[in-house]
């Protein structure tokens, strides 16, 4: 028998109790013409074997940390805290379920509470949910939401330069559900063209949404833009890719936005190839039961003890079925206790320094670079694009030298800038930073 | 907070745990010339440090989390029953291979050369799926089984449309679990239910004339259905639907019931998700992350969102080159670290043990059903295989409901089933128990499910009450839901 | 139980009270405790026009949301705030304290709606007692 099941003796104790002769007799509803034969897959094999199989694939793979690394565009490199992988490791978290049952799941229910009251710290909104699965499907819950909202207006104004794949996200999304989407390029400073915005936005947009920092790493006048959006009636999208921004930049909470979400992994979320991320969503007071996604409450038990349960779930596809808020049921709550940890580590003072120490290895090399940049005279957080020809091969020349330089635009569906952006963190060393400026001077 | 219970029983909320000056984590010494952001950033777009945020100690942070798992059930701790969600072992190897730097550091946009080996995996795990259900493509992309849906009934959407085609009515069992007619609303369509037949089956008849009208895009349908009772017509269903050009859209919640025993291509299905998280072990991560690849009837291959895995030669890349593509149903590939767990899974258990599983999980399953037949009722008792369905009506005399059966499970140390559905059962407790289980305890799960009924008849105030043992007794969800208080705030804000 | 002898029901156990061009409307005894603990009341604005029979507005509990259905065609002159605050008025007094919204309507609106004693009749029938 398997390492991970019962033994031939329980089978056969639990056979002669039902009054079969064997498992065979508890198909006999299956008919035959959708039988298999066995299946073409090789046979079990021991955890050493899979620990084999598995090295040989990890190692056909260049890690990042292998190299001086300055990939972003979505993902991060950021502090990953022992403590929080090794907090995540406690099967009490990774091998428990939703919290149905709430006398028993007050630990997740509790730190998905925590999860809630840091994202409404960091957004400045009233209310946020437990997570969404990433930053391109919380930005179209966002706006799926705006829809339901204002459901006479069918469309939806993307402003600048969003993340390519959330705008590809939301096209997916959008179109059976009847909401078309309209596109305001940026300016040549990389920012959302107000006065194109203002002639844009008129009675029938349901929803603006405006990224910041942006796709190209320019951070956006998130005040001057609510002013114009808020103007038309529309919802006032925030979204956010890199969220340890937040520790340095106001939110759109603060400017009046009525959503602020998108992508947590940068705090304490590995890259992982791209997934799983963690998706965050927070809204004013009034949209509350038009969110989508699970919701934990404060309450108190029968002895008046304090204690969590998930609530408000009539907006939930399990109760509402067909007129749910979303279709969202399992969503992301491990990455979110990961990232709980994380700035419980980080706290009211390292939020701030992660943010300031990110933007200072940035603004480091932007002086080296100050004459490649695409926007030399634009706000920029973490990340900013460097202009060049053939980004591609650069990138492969610097990898030579033990450098993942950046993320080459032309990976990405759109008509941007030729070049590729470089994105640094408080991981990136001055001397990696160094090494970086002096191969650029080199290899052009 | 009262005085008489222990820290460990009232762990305070993180941020009220907060002193100022404490320490949770030292950034490394920032090399580069500091700066003043005033300087490099438009000021009134900046912020001070966060109110309200928590200063901790490393140590704090420790024990705070460690406190709180404590209250948690988990797998690890016993039998978790709850119908349709498989909660069955995670095996630790692979949580171990999930964290090799090669994987769990990947950045999702290195060059192709730089990330072979995580290609690699991605089409070996496809092709795995390939083989357990039969059917020609599978999509890794979708994060769990409600994004599968979505993507599954898009994918339809498109093909529908490709043929000139609007149907706008996706058909549902009123056995289905809530996402299916959210799903199908959120690809564009209007959701009509069919009602079950006496032994909670699909009813062709019933789905017969909904065909007629030529509006139907798909059947939404679960098999085995949520009582954990195979579709005996499901191939003459899928026939039906397709002579009327309409899909079937197959649920795969419950697909640990026939791995290697039966296959979703032979039953016609032209799209399934498969629930990673529960067929294949994936940990449950107390609500996520899962993951919900997509395998698709040959139909339907055309329409796969984007990108999808492709091997040439000896080397694996990226496509996106699909023109009717559904396009992108998420940002990157898919929940790469779940897919990992996955392809571990399945070669842990091989073809050998996947069919094992699959009889295990029914064996467990009917184990179980033999033996408080008596003293539950069965409402619908057909044949079921990895999981039962009882209810509440042999208790209801003496005033007890499912929820009060389910709360004193709790004191008897086990997770309780499933309540919330089938919605066609009223009082439904529904049990699965996986194949992870041996006798032993399933042997306890049992009596103490004896002992409760023997409770409910003899002193049901007892069980009303329940739980007794639990860090928290019954939590005032009314209260919760009437006034919502859904962050903490400092008490003199 | 007795049901007010002074107004209107409908089998999706509505009531519906007319006084002149006003009516108004609430769910019953039988219809509270079928939800529970209510926590959540959608109404409509006034100045609505409603049709008998089509849906009025929501009422949730915890774990269910039921639709409420105008028992009579009109148009809403004003909804119960009270109930934003304070739900439980409908499980503490649903014939009048927990009343949904007034409708202007014409003369005769009610007819063909059961009284009082065949609202009973048609509850025990249901087996709802």
């Amino acid at each position: 028998m398997h390492r991970y099941q019962a033994g031939e003796e329980d089978r056969r104790a639990m056979l002669e109790a039902i009054g079969c002769a064997s498992t065979d007799d508890l198909f006999v509803s299956i008919p035959p013409e959708v039988r298999c034969g066995a299946l073409d897959l090789p046979l079990a094999r021991s955890e050493e074997e899979v620990r084999r199989e598995f090295w040989a694939y990890a190692v056909a793979n260049s890690a990042p940390e292998c190299f001086a690394s300055f990939l972003g565009a979505g993902v991060y490199r950021h502090i990953t805290p022992a403590v929080a992988d090794s907090l995540l490791q406690r099967g009490e978290f990774f091998t428990a379920y939703t919290p149905y049952q709430p006398e028993v799941s007050q630990g997740t229910l509790q730190a998905i509470f925590e999860f809630q009251t840091f994202v409404c710290q960091l957004t400045e909104l009233d209310v946020a949910n437990a997570s969404l699965y990433d930053g391109a499907t919380a930005v179209v819950e966002a706006v799926l939401m705006a829809s339901r909202i204002h459901p006479k207006r069918r469309r939806v104004v993307v402003a600048g330069a969003l993340h390519p794949d959330w705008r590809a996200v939301l096209g997916t999304y959008c179109e059976p559900m009847g909401v078309a989407i309209s596109e305001i390029g940026w300016g040549r400073d990389g920012r959302v063209d107000v006065a194109e915005l203002g002639r844009t936005v008129a009675d029938d947009v349901c929803a603006v949404v405006v990224q910041s920092p942006n796709f190209l790493g320019v951070v956006e006048d998130l005040p001057v833009l609510e002013g114009v959006i808020s103007s038309s009636g529309a919802l006032g999208i925030h979204a956010v890719a890199e969220a340890t921004s937040l520790g340095l930049l106001a939110p759109g909470g603060r400017f009046g936005f009525d959503v602020v979400c998108g992508e947590m992994q940068a705090f304490g979320i590995p890259a992982a190839f791209g997934g799983p991320l963690l998706g965050f969503f927070a809204a004013k007071q009034a949209h509350v039961r038009q969110m989508p996604g699970r919701l934990v409450g404060e309450t108190v038990d029968s002895s008046g003890r304090r204690g969590y349960v998930l609530t408000l779930s009539t907006r939930e596809q399990h109760i509402r079925r067909a007129k749910a808020t979303s279709n969202i049921c399992t969503n992301h709550g491990l990455m979110a206790l990961a990232a709980t940890i994380v700035l419980s580590l980080l706290g009211r003072k390292g939020v701030c320094d992660v943010a300031l120490a990110s933007h200072a290895t940035a603004e480091y090399l932007k002086t080296g670079l100050r004459a490649r940049l695409a926007f030399p005279d634009s706000p920029t957080y973490d990340e900013f694009l460097v202009i060049h020809d053939d980004p591609n091969g650069l990138l492969a020349r610097l990898k030579a030298e033990g450098i993942l330089g950046g993320v080459s635009t032309a990976a990405f569906d759109g008509s941007w800038p030729r070049g590729f952006l470089v994105a640094a963190t408080e991981r990136n060393t001055r001397e990696e930073c160094d090494r970086l400026l002096d191969a650029l001077r080199r290899l052009g | 907070m009262t005085g008489s219970s222990s820290l460990r029983e009232r762990e305070r909320l993180i941020f009220e745990r907060s002193s100022r000056g404490r320490l949770g984590y030292q950034l490394p010494a920032l090399e580069v010339p500091s700066l003043d952001p005033a300087a490099t950033l438009p000021p009134g777009l900046l912020r001070g440090e966060i109110e309200g945020m928590p200063e901790v100690s490393e140590v704090d942070v420790v024990r705070h989390f460690t406190r709180l798992s404590k209250w948690n059930y988990s797998v690890d701790e016993g039998l978790y029953p709850l119908g349709s969600c498989t909660m069955k072992y995670n095996p630790r190897i692979n949580e171990e291979v999930a964290r090799l730097a090669g994987i769990a550091q990947l950045h999702p946009l290195q060059p192709e050369d730089q990330v072979q080996g995580a290609l690699a995996l991605m089409w070996e795990l496809e092709q795995a799926l390939i083989a357990v259900t039969g059917m020609p493509r599978v999509t890794l992309q979708p994060a769990a089984g409600a994004h599968g849906e979505l993507t599954g009934m898009l994918m339809i959407r498109k093909a529908l449309s490709d043929r000139g085609e609007r149907r706008r009515t996706v058909l549902i069992p009123d056995s289905a679990h809530g996402t299916n007619p959210a799903s199908a609303v959120f690809a564009g369509f209007e959701t009509v239910e069919i009602a079950s037949t006496p032994e909670g089956t699909l009813d062709l008849s019933a789905m017969a004339r909904q065909l007629e009208g030529g509006d139907v895009a798909a059947l939404m349908v679960t098999v085995p259905n949520t009582l954990g009772v195979f579709e005996p017509e499901i191939v003459k269903a899928a026939a039906m639907l397709h002579e009327r050009g309409a899909f079937l859209y197959m649920d795969g919640a419950n697909l640990n019931a026939f791995v290697g025993v039966a296959l979703p291509g032979k039953m016609g299905a032209d799209a399934l998700h498969i629930n990673l998280h529960k067929t294949f072990s994936t940990p449950h991560g107390g609500g996520g992350p899962g993951a919900g690849p997509v395998a698709v009837s040959k139909a339907l291959v055309p329409y796969l969102p984007v990108p999808t895995v492709e091997k040439a030669g000896g080397r694996y890349t990226l496509s996106s080159d699909r023109p009717k593509t559904i396009g992108k149903v998420r940002g990157f590939y898919g929940n790469f670290a779940m897919l990992v767990r996955a392809l571990a899974y399945i070669r842990s258990l091989g073809r050998d043990g996947l069919k094992s599983m699959a009889e295990g999980a029914v064996l467990n399953a009917n184990y179980i059903r033999k033996r408080l037949e008596g003293d539950y009722h069965l409402q619908y008792d057909g044949p079921s295989l990895h999981e039962v369905v009882f209810d509440d009506s042999l208790q209801a005399a003496s005033g007890v409901k499912n929820v009060d059966i389910a709360k004193r499970l709790l004191d008897y140390g086990f997770h309780p089933p499933t309540m919330s559905f089938p919605l066609i059962v009223h009082g439904a407790l529904m049990i699965e128990p996986t194949e992870s289980e041996g006798i032993d305890e399933l042997d306890a799960f049992i009596a103490a499910m004896q002992a409760i009924a023997r409770e409910a008849r003899e002193s049901p105030e007892l069980v009303k009450g329940a739980p007794y043992t639990t860090p928290v007794q019954r939590l005032d969800e009314v209260r919760a839901a009437r006034q919502p208080v859904l962050r903490w705030r400092r008490a003199k804000d | 139980m007795a049901q007010p002898n002074d107004r209107f029901y409908t089998k999706t156990h509505e009531w519906v009270q007319v006084a002149g061009a006003e009516a108004t409307v609430g769910i019953t005894q039988y219809a509270q405790e079928q939800l529970g603990d209510v926590v959540f009341v959608e109404l409509p604005a006034a100045g609505k026009k409603v049709e008998r029979a089509a849906a009025l507005g929501n009422i949730e509990s915890v774990k269910a949301v039921s639709e409420v259905f105008a028992p009579v065609s009109g148009e809403v002159v004003a909804a119960n705030g009270e109930l934003e605050g304070h739900p439980e008025l409908i499980n503490q007094d649903p014939y009048g304290k927990g009343w949904l919204v007034r409708l202007a309507v014409a003369p005769g609106s009610a007819s063909g709606l059961m009284d009082a004693a065949a609202y009973e009749k048609f509850l025990a029938e249901e087996g709802a007692h």
